[in-house]
Parts: structure tokens; sequence; C-alpha cells
């Protein structure tokens, strides 16, 4: 007898449109983060995002770990996990691959995603488990008040560092394209829209999504982007990479990016006269060659979707097993509890 | 099927009648010891004898061939009566060098037969092996019939003109050693030769040369009259039915899916490989067709916390391990307990502390699996008797784990998980039914709403319309499951928790006494020592002395008539593979001043280690 679910798991998606708006995403948990939090933004996204999906609230799962970002499940009225410190992949790998039909996302941190779960993180990524994972990067301990974390500069002088950090920094961009995330990006939570762009995007990607979401810690760490993330710096320090399209920024779109031997280098851009060898961004290549160069640019800070690509995630993999040896021998428990080999003792 | 008539060669030479043998088989790790003795065991099964193995192996793979760190051995005990233990002494032990011999010849029987493979016995050998003086030739064995064999030398000359390279042929000499054994024991040699010609199917050279080294061997037994005569164990008064060879480990990985299959919940297994537990992500990962889906985690905790995800997604979950693994899901464990999911938790016990030893047996982790958590966290645990009874307890642990939407820690040891015994195959149909609780309404459902009789909480699956729920690690309001750090509720929250683990009891069954309801000693035993301790027992009544026996599958709770038996007796001895573990819990809930015996070598008891603990409390020795 093969071992099946009867229940409630096995629902088709529904095929209509579903009336759901943000309100039906609300929980009724009073949100309990600092006042001018970059959390609440990214919710109040996500809120406004997943109605627009056509996929009922109960299909949604959001699991998390330990940190500021991670009560982020409790806000949602989905179905939501809020585990323990680093190990949300896990976890969610497991939901994930139990329950194909759930749309699962992973909220973590800095601290949770890339210093005590960074193990987590890169084999959730390689094995291209269908998770979108945000990582909310404020580049501090928030909720262990104010010590330094993988991202934090060096020099930072922190409550833990009084003399300033001696770590370097992960570029939490470049582990996950080394790690084969089939889609990796970056957004901001200051820049709303695009934020909403980019989420949506990560929801109908099949596979796993890495976003960096550069959000800011008002209490610990205020303005650690402010440098090119702020609304008068922004368009000159910043580079949206948009697919197909070439690397324009600045507020009147006067730079462009070409590769000087193997680095990218800033040029002037006229539309009229385009500089030779201007960058156009493919987030399809095959290889993420392109989107590393990007991921280590510091000058301007690109944003957007690095990469995406389309690659069998572990649960179409490992039904997949589960199908052929269905049909190669058929589930019979008392053939298996027989063994190979018996003999019977007569009475 | 196998027939179990198959007539062994007719022999002149006189057959002894005797009731049982205890043999066992040493040499590298590479020298197919494993093979030849799991070989023995299916022809001894066949033969229709009761019987017991304790495979024992060095953690090395290939340890420097010819020493003793390299020495790999199998022990079976075979009789024509009921045998539960792999046997305490060897009757005939077989050294396929010297360095097995030094590793072994203090456990063999006084007077008890050694058959050596002489060729082995060279200068660089003995001296790999620590001796001096070649102990063939200095009387240091006067002890014990010796009998030297030219193994590689009668090898080479059996399969001479095959065109085997030296190194093919070398490989044949356990086969040659094997249908020696066979001989000696009157055993009939076609599962051996049927599994030869299985094994080998790809390359029919081998299996003509490991057919040919087999019967070689067997007849060199006879014609060279090395022997003298030989020996007969009859059939054992085995319960009747449809039996197979079964190990701990094997019987784990069936009791889960047979649970899997009759809860109608897909197995899960998140694994990370460690010895001595790999062999069930092996077993389970053979049997995908059941549903099984099994992972390979990148590490201990992930493997368990893929479990957890699977178990709040509706699936039976299961984690295995070893006690370092074990020690690596602590943290997770508690958000389990938290969470209230089904989780089971397999820890086949290995030496510890640390790294310890890892391919042999001890019983010492039943304080981490009860206590080994931060905050008050209590989970079930049960543990398996025999190799046999991991597969009862497999399917006991899931099901108690879904009844009452709890971790339950399953402890085996390396000991049940590589040792064999046969197994009456259960009739799949008749295994307990697991009960499916259906959700309470929708506007009835409450996360923490507990179900009277269990105490289990709803187990709403993700997909679930209108049952859309938030769990975590943080401290639940009772009833709703909302976040909480009220004081009393907190207090509430433990008390509840533990109340429904204790609830458990009212699902074990009556413990069975080996002996009288009152006496002067009782032993209380629980996971593999059960086939030494209930040996030593039965060997103590069959001479004269008021001892009886318990042992106890389900740890915690622990069975609610176990006060009342303990009670009964002068006094209560625990004999356990650690420092006294189940003694120290038994002292502080039942104020019972009980002894133990204890032996922490990572070897299984013998049975005559307990005996003699037991003559000596007897005596009014502690």
């Amino acid at each position: 007898m093969a071992a099946e679910s009867d229940n409630e798991m096995e629902m088709l998606p529904a095929a209509g449109p579903i009336a759901q708006t943000v309100k039906d995403f609300k929980s009724d948990q009073m949100v309990r983060w600092c006042p001018g939090c970059g959390d609440f933004a990214i919710l109040a996204t996500v809120q406004k995002m997943l109605p627009t999906l056509n996929i009922p609230r109960e299909k949604y799962v959001f699991v998390s770990g330990i940190g500021c970002s991670s009560r982020f499940p409790y806000y949602m009225n989905t179905y939501g996990f809020h585990t323990i410190h680093g190990r949300a992949p896990t976890i969610a790998t497991g939901i994930k691959c139990s329950n194909p039909e759930m749309q699962v996302w992973v909220v973590t941190g800095d601290g949770d995603g890339l210093s005590i779960g960074g193990n987590h993180l890169i084999h959730a990524l390689r094995r291209n488990v269908d998770l979108k994972i945000l990582l909310f990067n404020n580049r501090i301990y928030g909720l262990t008040k104010g010590q330094y974390s993988p991202t934090s500069e060096i020099g930072k002088k922190t409550k833990s560092s009084p003399m300033g950090t001696i770590d370097t920094p992960i570029n939490p961009i470049a582990l996950a394209l080394a790690a084969e995330a089939s889609f990796v990006a970056r957004a901001v939570d200051t820049d709303l829209p695009f934020l909403g762009e980019v989420l949506t995007r990560a929801a109908h990607h099949k596979g796993s999504v890495f976003i960096e979401i550069f959000q800011n810690c008002i209490v610990f760490n205020d303005g650690a982007f402010e440098n090119v993330v702020a609304k008068d710096v922004r368009d000159e320090k910043m580079l949206k990479v948009i697919h197909g399209k070439p690397m324009i920024f600045g507020v009147q779109r006067d730079k462009g990016i070409v590769l000087n031997g193997l680095e990218p280098e800033v040029v002037a851009f006229d539309p009229a006269n385009p500089p030779k060898g201007l960058l156009v961004h493919d987030e399809k290549a095959p290889t993420a060659t392109l989107a590393n160069l990007l991921g280590h640019m510091a000058e301007p800070v690109p944003q957007g979707i690095f990469r995406a690509i389309e690659r069998p995630t572990l649960h179409e993999l490992m039904d997949a097993q589960i199908d052929s040896a269905k049909q190669a021998k058929p589930a019979d428990l008392q053939k298996l509890l027989n063994g190979p080999e018996t003999w019977t003792v007569a009475a | 099927m196998s027939d179990t008539s198959i007539k062994p060669k007719p022999s002149q030479l006189p057959i002894e009648e005797i009731e049982s043998a205890v043999i066992r088989f040493a040499g590298d790790s590479g020298d197919g010891i494993q093979l030849t003795g799991m070989q023995f065991t299916t022809t001894t099964a066949f033969a229709g004898n009761d019987l017991s193995t304790f495979p024992d192996f060095p953690a090395e793979i290939r340890a420097p061939v010819g020493t003793t760190a390299g020495v790999s051995g199998f022990q079976i005990q075979f009789s024509s009566r009921q045998v539960l233990t792999p046997g305490d002494a060897p009757d005939v032990f077989v050294a396929m060098n010297p360095a097995a011999l030094k590793a072994n010849v203090h456990d063999v029987k006084k007077g008890g037969m050694i058959l050596v493979n002489k060729d082995t016995f060279n200068a660089g050998n003995l001296k790999k092996a620590g001796y001096a003086v070649n102990p063939l030739e200095d009387g240091s064995l006067s002890d014990f019939r010796v009998i030297p064999v030219e193994l590689g030398r009668l090898t080479r000359n059996a399969l001479d003109g095959m065109g085997l390279t030296a190194t093919e042929t070398e490989r044949c000499k356990n086969f040659f050693a094997l249908g020696m054994m066979y001989w000696l024991y009157d055993r009939p040699m076609e599962a051996t030769l049927k599994w030869i010609e299985t094994k080998f199917k790809k390359n029919p050279k081998y299996v003509s040369a490991n057919h040919k080294a087999l019967h070689a061997g067997n007849a060199y037994a006879e014609t060279a009259e090395i022997f003298g005569h030989h020996f007969r164990v009859r059939k054992a008064p085995i319960e009747p039915g449809v039996y197979r060879n079964i190990t701990g480990n094997e019987a784990t990985a069936l009791g889960v899916i047979a649970a899997s299959s009759r809860s109608g919940r897909p197995l899960w297994y998140g694994s990370y490989p460690i010895t001595p537990a790999s062999d069930v992500l092996h077993e389970l990962s053979k049997n995908k067709n059941f549903g099984v889906k099994t992972f390979q985690a990148e590490d201990e905790i992930a493997a368990v916390g893929s479990a957890i995800g699977a178990a709040f997604a509706g699936h039976l979950a299961l984690t295995g391990t070893s006690g370092p693994g074990i020690a690596l899901k602590a943290e997770a464990i508690g958000l389990a307990v938290m969470t209230e999911l089904p989780l089971v938790i397999l820890n086949v016990q290995r030496g510890g502390p640390s790294t310890g030893l890892p391919t042999k047996t001890e019983q010492a982790d039943l304080f981490q699996a009860l206590y080994g958590r931060n905050g008050e966290c209590p989970v079930a645990v049960v543990a398996a008797a025999t190799p046999g009874d991991c597969f009862t307890m497999a399917y006991e642990a899931c099901r108690l784990a879904v009844k009452y939407m709890t971790p339950v820690f399953l402890l085996t040891d390396g000991y049940l998980a590589n040792g064999s015994e046969p197994w009456l195959i259960p009739d799949a149909s008749k295994l307990i039914p697991f009960e499916k609780v259906p959700l309470p309404p929708i506007g009835e459902f409450k996360l923490y709403k507990r179900d009277p009789e269990t105490m289990a909480r709803p187990w709403a699956a993700p997909g679930t319309p209108g049952y859309e729920h938030r769990l975590g690690g943080i401290e639940k309001q009772d009833i709703t499951g909302n976040i909480s750090y009220d004081p009393d509720n907190h207090e509430r929250m433990v008390r509840l928790r533990a109340a429904k683990v204790n609830k458990i009891a009212q699902d074990i069954p009556p413990l069975e006494i080996l002996g009288e309801k009152k006496g002067k000693v009782l032993l209380v035993g629980w996971g593999g020592t059960y086939g030494a301790i209930t040996a030593a027992v039965q060997n103590l009544q069959k001479e004269g002395h008021s001892v009886s026996s318990v042992h106890l599958r389900h740890l915690n709770p622990l069975p609610a008539d176990l006060g009342d038996i303990l009670a009964g007796f002068e006094h209560v001895v625990v004999p356990e593979l650690n420092m006294g573990q189940l003694l120290k819990i038994l002292r502080a809930k039942y104020l019972v001043p009980a002894t133990g015996i204890n032996k922490i070598k990572g070897q299984p008891f013998k049975v005559s280690e307990i005996e003699a603990g037991v003559k000596s409390i007897l005596k009014g020795g502690k």
C-alpha cells in the first residue's frame, strides 16, 4: 500500500481569480517593531503584493529564524513558522518538499541567515529548493541590542567592537551566486514600488530565490545605507539592472557601465553617441559571470535581479524519483517485510 | 522461499549432537569477515536453529593491514533451544591472521578450537600484531585446540588454472574457510552457493572460483580429517511461522515505513551520515516506491529541521543519528516540544562522549534523550530490546508521536543495529492502526486546544483553508497558541507539556515479569541488554535462585505498574552499559535502594557477567 495523503494537502490551486485584499493577509497580532523600522515597509509591500498573485492565502507559509525580521510570520494571516536561530531554510525545505503546493517564503536577517545559518542558506540555494528567501540586511544585530553582524563594515564600532570590528564582511549577493541560487536580487526598503516589482518576480520564480533587502535599523544602525539609498543621492549612487536593458544611471541618465579589462568602469553616456561596449544586463546568462561582476560592484551599487535562471527544483527531482520508483516496483508492504529470503518453521 | 530439507553430503566421520555452539570469525577488515559471518547466519537460519549474531568492526574502513586496530569480527550463537545473545565465549574461533588471534584469543572458551590461517603467521605479520614469538610455536595456546590450516596455499591450489590474479585468488580464501565450517557443523551449502551466483552474476569467473573455494574447503575438512568429527545442532523449537533474518537497523527502517503506510502519511527522513545509524538512511532511500522522502541534509541540525518542517506539513517525520548528532539537534527538538509537533528522533547509540567509540555499543544516551535540552523539555522515550524489536518500537514511536502530538525518542544501539536474529515476519494488515483525529470545525479551531483524552493539540497542515496559524518557539498562550510572556501562563504550559507526555502511560501495556512476582532479586533492564539479562535470569532460575526480571521498552513515561513490581523484591538490580542512568531514575522516582551492574567497554554484556553480578548481590556483596 502506498503512503498517500488523502486530505487537505492534495487540494488543487483555485482556478478563477480570488477576491483577496491586503486585509486578508494581515494577522490580528500587534506589529512590534521599533517605530520607523524598515521592516514595516517591507511587510506592507509583501502584504500588498500577495493578493495580486491569485493564490489563496492558505497556500502561503512564511518561515523565519530568530531576529527582528523573523517576527514577520506573526503579522501575516497565512500559515507561518517562527523557528530557531539560523535554521529557517531547513524547516522551509521540509515544508516545501512535503507539500509542494505551498508557496514558501523565508524571512531572515544578516545575523540569522549569514552567520548562524550561513550553512543552511548555501545548501538551500544550491539544491534549488523552491523557497523565496528574503534577507533583511541592516548590518547590525538589532534584537540583541547592537553587536556587529557579518555584513558590518570593517572597523565598525559597536557594543561588542568598541575598537572597531576586525572581521571582513560577507557579500550576500556574491555568496548566493556562489551557492548557485537560481534567482538573486537586491532591493531597498525605501524604494517600495521597485521592491514590489522584485518581489512579484520572485513569487513567480520556480526555484531558490535570494533577495538582499537593504533595511534600515533606526535604533542601532540608523542610516547604514543612507549614502547610497537617500532620495537625493540614490539615482547617482545606485544602478537599477533590468534584463535586456543597457546599464545606465544618474539623475540625468548620463552615466553608463563598460568593461575595462575585467573590471566595470563608469563612463559618460550620451544617447546620441553611446559609448562602445556599454554593458547590457542579462539575468538569464547561463554562467554567473555578469551577475558576479554586478555583485561585487561598489560604485554605483546595483539593485534589481542579478540572475534568474531555470533549473529543476529539489521537490521536483525528489517527486520524480519517487514516481519512477513507484512505477518500477509497486509498494507492497508485506513483500517489503518479507525481504529477500524467508523460511518457514512448521507447526 | 528456501528449502530447509537440503541434506548435507553424507560423511563417514562421526557426528556429535550438541545443543548449541558459538563461533567467531575474525580477520583484517578487508578479509570479508562480515560477509562470511552473514553467510553462515543465513545457512544456520535455514537449518532451523535459533540464533543471534554480533558483528564487531573497527571505525577505520581499512585500518593498517595486519594490525590489531584493523581486526573485524563476527560472532554467532546458534542452538536447538532459544538463543538470546551471540554467546559469551566462542567454542570455535577462526583467525585469519596473527592480529585477529591476538585481539580475540582471550575471549575463546578454554578447551575451545582455534582454526588459524597458518600462511599468515610469518615474521612480518607477527611483528605487526605485536607478537615477539610465534604463538603457534611457543606453547601459549596450550589451553586450546589449535588447528593450523594453510588457507592461502590450499585456496591457491584449489583455484589453480582458473586464470585468476593472485589478489583475486586471495579474496576467495574466506569461502574456503566457510566451507570448512559448514562441514564442521554439518550445514548444507546451497544457500551460499546460490548467493554467490546472484552476487557475481556479471562475473561468471568469480562465481566458479568462489563455488570452488567453498567446495574445496568443505572437502578438505572432511578428507583431511582435521577436525576428527563434526557436530550437529538440531532445529530449535521456534514459534511456527514465516521468518527472515533481520538486523536492528533494517527493522527500524521497516518499522517506520510500515507506520507511514498504515497512517496514510508519507514518510520524511532527514538525516546526516553517521555510524552506526547510516544504514537506516540507506535502507529508507532504497524504498522510495513507498513514497519515502529521504533527505541527506548538510548537517544534523538541517536534518532535524527538515523533519520538523515535514511534520508541520503533515508528514510522518523522522530524523535519525547517533549521540553526537543528537547533541547538535537539541535546540530543534526543543522547538518540536514547544510547537507540539509529532517527530520521531532515532538515536542508534554508540560509545561516547564526543566521537567516542563510533562502531561500539553503549547505552549512555538515556539521560541525553530525557534531559539533554534547555528548559523543562519533556519528550517520550522508547527503546528496542532486540534487533527484531526495533521494528515494533519504531512503529510504536511513530504511533505515539502522532497520537499525542509530541516528539518521541527511539533508542537503539550499535549492538542491535548491526546484530541480527531470525524475525517472525508480522502480518502487515494486522499492525495496530493509526487513529486519525478530525480537525474541529473552523469556528472552533484553537491551535493549543487539547484533546481531552490525549492532550494533543489539533494538527492542521498548511494548505488547509480556514486553519491558517503561526507556530513558533516563543512560549505559547494556553488554548490560543499566541505568543505569551505571562508568568502564570508559562508555568501552566510547562506543566501541561509534562502532563501530556505522562498521559502516554495509559498506552503502555502491563509489564511482563520473567519469573515470580515477588522474591529476592528483580533485574530491571532496558534496550539491547534484553538478551543477556534474560539468559542470565533463566540460568539463575534453573540454579534455584529467587531472581526475576522486567525489561522496559518505555522509558518516558515509565510503565504505570513498575513501582508496584519493584516493591515486591528485596533487591532491585539494574544492569546497564553505562554508569547507571536508569538506576538513578529508578532511585529518584521510586525511592528504592537499587544497585547497578555496569559495563562501559563498548561491548555488550556477557551472560556470565550479569550472573556473577547477581550472585554477588545474593551473597550479600553489595
